[in-house]
């Protein structure tokens, strides 16, 4: 019998520590999303998202403009095309500034330089300049903010072109 | 026996046995001040060479920051909108708002110093030896709280210093391996500072910081009074189980403190009639300033970041370091150098020549990657040479310097450890002197202002 009682007690000691492990779990998960960051930002469903950016002809070949409501820079490129790319430096998110003196974005933090496209001309960014998808319709130039894009290096298909009138 | 006279009594009871009321009185407070402290301590730590009063200067400048901390609560609004104003109001308009707030700016600032050099002091006196090792851990642990809460209030002004330091240093997140973006959301509440992030900061800094002090802070008092009190010091070959003549802690430990502690008050007040608080124009999210720099503790990897890839400025080199600095009480030592500074004689020259050497290879490094590898190199930072080459090359260095310091002065591997630990601190300081003034427009290394 008192093998039994012996057993049974430490059956229930152990019930209490499991049934405090699943209250401790459940509080973690509470505090766990309770601080889940939410997402206050305009994603890419969003109206708000997208930035009407004008007519292309707006834009001179090799000028960049700097949008300011949405956070981005439009450059056309020389042979026409167009790039929307984040004004956050990849390196540690510092705002860039286009230097059209010397035809360069050069980040104030930390001296990192992109070129026209996006693309590193000195560290220590290590990746080009983040990218915005562009849609072209009726000659209006729309860029959507809500749909960031990664990318490592400058390749020619991320440029996008008006379809020639 | 009337009223005043019964109240008293309830308040000092010892007062009973005599009519001495002064004497009564003082045996409570005596007897209150000594929960604290043993009756009578060693002769020898009273030495102020031994301590420098930095572990009662912390102290100090903590409850002053405590003090004025919770004053600060009631002139403080932490929402994007309001935060600055707020300060502007406070600093303008309210009587004393300026000295209040610069009081908690100065020592704030004093305290990262005094912190500092009160781990230099410890680790140069062997003082983390048995059985005072947790200490240490207690130790970098309230020097972790100490410089958050230096990150955290750093935030809250919601000027453009403010914003853009808070800013790289949470940027600097992202290159953690897998959770890294996940972890900067966490601590921005979003992808970049805003509304959410202030409140965070408000919280960690006003709530949970204060607490995790107030908590460790005793403890790490306790500690030294569960050793025996502080290491004896003695001069190299000096038997340690000397522990000399015992001295009343009241009046002779008590009075040196209340003395070191009116000194660093009066020295704060001074430095915030004469010295304001910077506070820059109000944070915008379009404009980096140039140069942008982080908070003065964080330069010296904010300067690594120029010259490493950001996973080893960021990780693999701070967590080395890290690792290393936990690890300093636990290692095997050969010799017993507790109260010594330096360890020995041999020790101090050994200490003195990681200085000049770490001091010239710092510089030297610094200039030649600048004018050297990065003027020549075109195209983004990359894993390899800007990452595992410099790295080894640094680690070789540290590792040829310990093996050859080692064996040219056939020392023990406390001296030796002590010359690496000195070689690293001493490029940290480099490093950090560097940043804060020698970079100037466009993070370019320049001579004078």
């Amino acid at each position: 019998m008192e093998k039994e009682t012996h057993s049974r007690r430490s059956f229930l000691n152990k019930l209490w520590l499991v049934l405090g492990g699943v209250a401790f779990a459940e509080i973690i998960a509470v505090l766990f999303t309770f601080f889940k960051p939410r997402k206050t930002e305009p994603t890419a469903a969003d109206e708000a998202a997208i930035i009407t950016a004008g007519p292309v002809d707006n834009f001179e070949p090799g000028t960049v403009s700097a949008f300011v409501a949405g956070k981005f820079y439009l450059a056309r490129l020389e042979d026409g095309g167009f790039l929307a790319m984040s004004r956050r430096c990849t390196h540690l998110s510092c705002t860039v500034p286009w230097v059209s003196a010397e035809n360069k974005f050069i980040c104030p933090c930390h001296s990192s330089e992109f070129d026209i496209r996006g693309e590193v001309a000195n560290p220590p960014a290590p990746r080009a300049l983040d990218l915005y998808p562009i849609n072209i319709r009726n000659n209006i130039l729309t860029v959507n903010t809500g749909k960031l894009r990664k990318r490592s290096v400058f390749a020619p298909d991320q440029v996008t072109y008006p379809k020639k009138s | 026996m009337n009223i005043l006279q019964r109240i008293r009594l309830s308040v000092f009871p010892d007062k009973q046995e005599t009519n001495q009321h002064k004497h009564g009185r003082r045996k409570t407070f005596n007897s209150f001040l000594l929960h604290f402290r043993p009756r009578s301590v060693p002769e020898r730590t009273l030495r102020f060479s031994l301590t420098w009063g930095l572990g009662g200067m912390a102290a100090v400048l903590l409850f002053l920051l405590f003090g004025s901390g919770l004053l600060l609560k009631f002139a403080y609004e932490a929402s994007p909108g309001k935060a600055y104003e707020s300060i502007v109001y406070l600093n303008n308009q309210v009587p004393f708002g300026r000295l209040l707030r610069n009081v908690h700016h100065w020592s704030a600032n004093a305290l990262m110093f005094v912190v500092f050099l009160h781990c230099l002091r410890v680790f140069y006196t062997s003082a983390f030896a048995a059985p005072r090792q947790f200490n240490w851990i207690i130790g970098l642990t309230l020097f972790s709280a100490v410089v958050l809460s230096n990150f955290t209030g750093y935030l809250l002004p919601w000027d453009q210093l403010a914003y853009w330091a808070i800013t790289i240093s949470t940027s600097m997140l992202d290159y953690i391996p897998g959770v890294g973006t996940a972890l900067k959301e966490w601590v921005l509440a979003g992808s970049e500072p805003g509304s959410k992030t202030l409140v965070n900061f408000y919280a960690i800094h006003t709530a949970i910081l204060p607490v995790m002090l107030l908590f460790f802070l005793p403890f790490h008092f306790w500690r030294i009074r569960k050793a025996r009190g502080l290491i004896i010091p003695r001069s190299p070959g000096e038997d340690p189980s000397v522990k000399g003549e015992m001295i009343d802690t009241m009046p002779h430990l008590i009075m040196r403190e209340v003395s070191l502690a009116v000194v660093v008050i009066a020295v704060i007040l001074l430095t915030s009639m004469f010295f304001n608080a910077p506070l820059e124009d109000i944070a915008n999210p379009g404009l980096s300033p140039n140069p942008t720099k982080a908070p003065w503790y964080f330069m010296g990897i904010q300067e690594m970041l120029m010259h490493f890839h950001p996973v080893f400025a960021l990780l693999v080199i701070p967590g080395l370091l890290l690792f290393g600095l936990l690890s300093i009480p636990y290692i095997n030592y050969e010799a017993n150098t507790t109260g010594i500074w330096f360890c020995s004689n041999k020790g101090r020259k050994m200490a003195l020549i990681a200085v000049v050497f770490a001091t010239l290879t710092t510089v030297g490094a610094v200039l030649f990657d600048e004018f050297v590898v990065i003027a020549n190199q075109a195209g983004p930072s990359n894993m390899l040479s800007n990452g595992l080459l410099p790295f080894s090359v640094v680690l070789a260095v540290c590792i040829g310097f310990y093996v050859s310091i080692k064996r040219t002065f056939s020392a023990t591997n406390n001296e030796a450890i002590q010359a690496l630990f000195t070689l690293l601190i001493t490029s940290f300081v480099v490093l950090t002197v560097i940043g804060v003034w020698f970079r100037g427009t466009g993070m370019q290394l320049m001579w004078g202002a």
